[in-house]
């Protein structure tokens, strides 16, 4: 049961994605990944990650795609729909990176032997709620990764402010 | 009876009961509107009116169902399902009674306690945004654009300052389960006060509201559908049971919204300083379970359409500096606070 669930939620995120960057209409695309989003989420579930999940959903289909939509709206899409999908220019470049990354991805898998087991077991993760496992994990042991990414946010922050105000004093 | 049957009864109960609250509200808010503007309001169609609801849905229902030509077809008819269900589907994990013993099986008053519980509610509210917005788009008319532009604009800056507000409880409870909140709120807070989340979060508690009538759409913050501006904003286009749809749609999130309220900040299912499962059967005890939490409810529903007559619509920099700079602000600090008083007395 659980596999046949994987296997829907796995064949239904490649076929979204394919079908997102085959997409001529902007708008449709976004829409789709919305389901994409969905299926993540789902996938976050069968791994007892119900945490991950909601957030999953709350932050990019309920913010990030949002704002996507935003600036779709905003831009003229008549313009957009005509033209040809990405996808057809630069074929052979493309071609060319997404073999480079298939082979990286499949040495990758491969090469993939099981590490010694940590400390957060199946078990252990529903005893104490996926919420608190992750919690406890992000702020012990990755603590400072965790404020690396925080830095690098700020950063991005206040580099948006500096644009947005440097335009506000040429008007 | 197998629990499955025991849930599928919750399920279909608690959907009828929530599409029932729907419906009298649409009357409520007609005849409250009637009141406080010293008119009679809906008062011809059965005693008081009540079957006007009734009456008004037999009219979108037989009304001839137009597609503007150059709408997206596809989009405009996905938009108002888009927005009904999400709300429909919050009431999920909302804690409506205690527990009732039926044929010497304990069932709990609620469909799910799941241990994510208000994240659900969150994430569903957030995509709520959606019916409105692929409508406003997919209606091809300037009004129902910017009505769309506006609704996602004014959610995702909501969203913030109510996330800051229910973190606060998040610190104090230490759970996202909406029955484990409420579980821990029964008894008393300082010898004299109903231990309610209200009294030990005020500040948290008027965020959350704020934030709860622009996540609504309503009166204050109706500016997606602002009628002296935009017709009606995102559904200009729409008409028959698809405006239905988003008409209800707006009801039955006003009811998850405040049932959210009471099992947050208002102690769910218990009465203040009673024990009521002390004196009455077990039976007895989860209908006057399920009867307390409604009329709080009622209490919060009725807040919303008190409001709506009582206040002025913002502007829409108004509403978004309010948002911005007082509202997030305001959750940061309160936030702040709760963590170190929490840190403090553990």
């Amino acid at each position: 049961m659980v596999q046949l669930l994987f296997f829907y939620f796995a064949l239904v995120v490649i076929g979204l994605g394919l079908r997102i960057v085959t997409c001529k209409n902007p708008v449709h695309s976004v829409l789709l990944m919305l389901l994409l989003f969905f299926h993540m989420a789902g996938l976050y579930l069968l791994l007892n990650a119900e945490f991950l999940a909601a957030v999953q959903v709350i932050v990019y289909a309920g913010a990030i795609l949002v704002l996507y939509l935003f600036v779709l709206f905003l831009v003229n899409l008549r313009e957009e729909i005509k033209m040809s999908p990405f996808v057809q220019k630069g074929k052979w470049a493309g071609l060319v990176a997404a073999l480079a990354l298939l082979i990286t991805f499949l040495r990758g898998v491969f090469n993939f032997t099981l590490g010694p087991h940590g400390q957060y077991t199946i078990e252990k993760v529903q005893q104490i709620t996926h919420t608190k496992a992750m919690g406890e994990a992000i702020y012990t042991t990755y603590i400072l990764p965790f404020e690396i990414a925080g830095l690098i946010l700020l950063v991005a922050v206040i580099g948006g402010l500096a644009l947005a105000k440097k335009e506000d004093k040429g008007a | 009876m197998a629990d499955w049957q025991i849930d599928l009864i919750k399920v279909v109960f608690i959907w009828v009961w929530a599409l029932l609250i729907a419906v009298v509200m649409t009357w409520v808010e007609r005849r409250a509107s009637a009141m406080m503007q010293d008119r009679l309001g809906p008062n011809r169609a059965g005693p008081f009116g009540l079957l006007q609801p009734l009456a008004d849905g037999i009219k979108l229902f037989t009304k001839e169902d137009i597609i503007p030509e150059r709408a997206r077809k596809i989009l405009f008819i996905l938009g108002p399902p888009l927005f009904a269900l999400p709300a429909f589907s919050a009431y999920a994990v909302v804690p409506f009674g205690d527990k009732i013993v039926l044929g010497g099986k304990e069932i709990i008053l609620q469909v799910s306690d799941v241990n994510i519980g208000f994240l659900y509610v969150l994430a569903l509210g957030a995509i709520g945004v959606y019916g409105m917005v692929i409508g406003g788009w997919a209606s091809n008319s300037k009004y129902s654009i910017l009505g769309g532009l506006r609704a996602t604009a004014q959610l995702i800056s909501y969203e913030v300052p109510m996330g800051l507000a229910l973190l606060t409880i998040v610190l104090l409870y230490g759970t996202f389960s909406l029955r484990e909140i409420v579980l821990q709120q029964q008894g008393t807070f300082l010898g004299f006060l109903p231990n309610w989340g209200f009294f030990k979060q005020p500040l948290g508690f008027i965020i959350f509201m704020v934030a709860a009538y622009a996540e609504a759409n309503r009166v204050p913050f109706d500016l997606p559908e602002c009628e002296s501006e935009l017709v009606t904003g995102y559904h200009t286009e729409y008409g028959s049971m698809r405006l239905g749809l988003y008409l209800f749609g707006e009801y039955v999130n006003m009811g998850t919204l405040a049932a959210i309220t009471v099992s947050l900040f208002f102690g769910g299912w218990g009465l203040p300083y009673v024990d009521m499962s002390r004196f009455l059967g077990p039976v007895s005890y989860g209908i006057a379970s399920f009867f307390v939490f409604f009329l709080k409810q009622a209490f919060f529903l009725f807040l919303f359409v008190w409001v709506r007559w009582t206040v002025p619509r913002f502007r829409y920099d108004q509403l978004m500096g309010l948002g911005w700079k007082a509202l997030i602000p305001l959750g940061l600090i309160n936030l702040f606070i709760t963590a170190l008083l929490v840190q403090l007395t553990t």
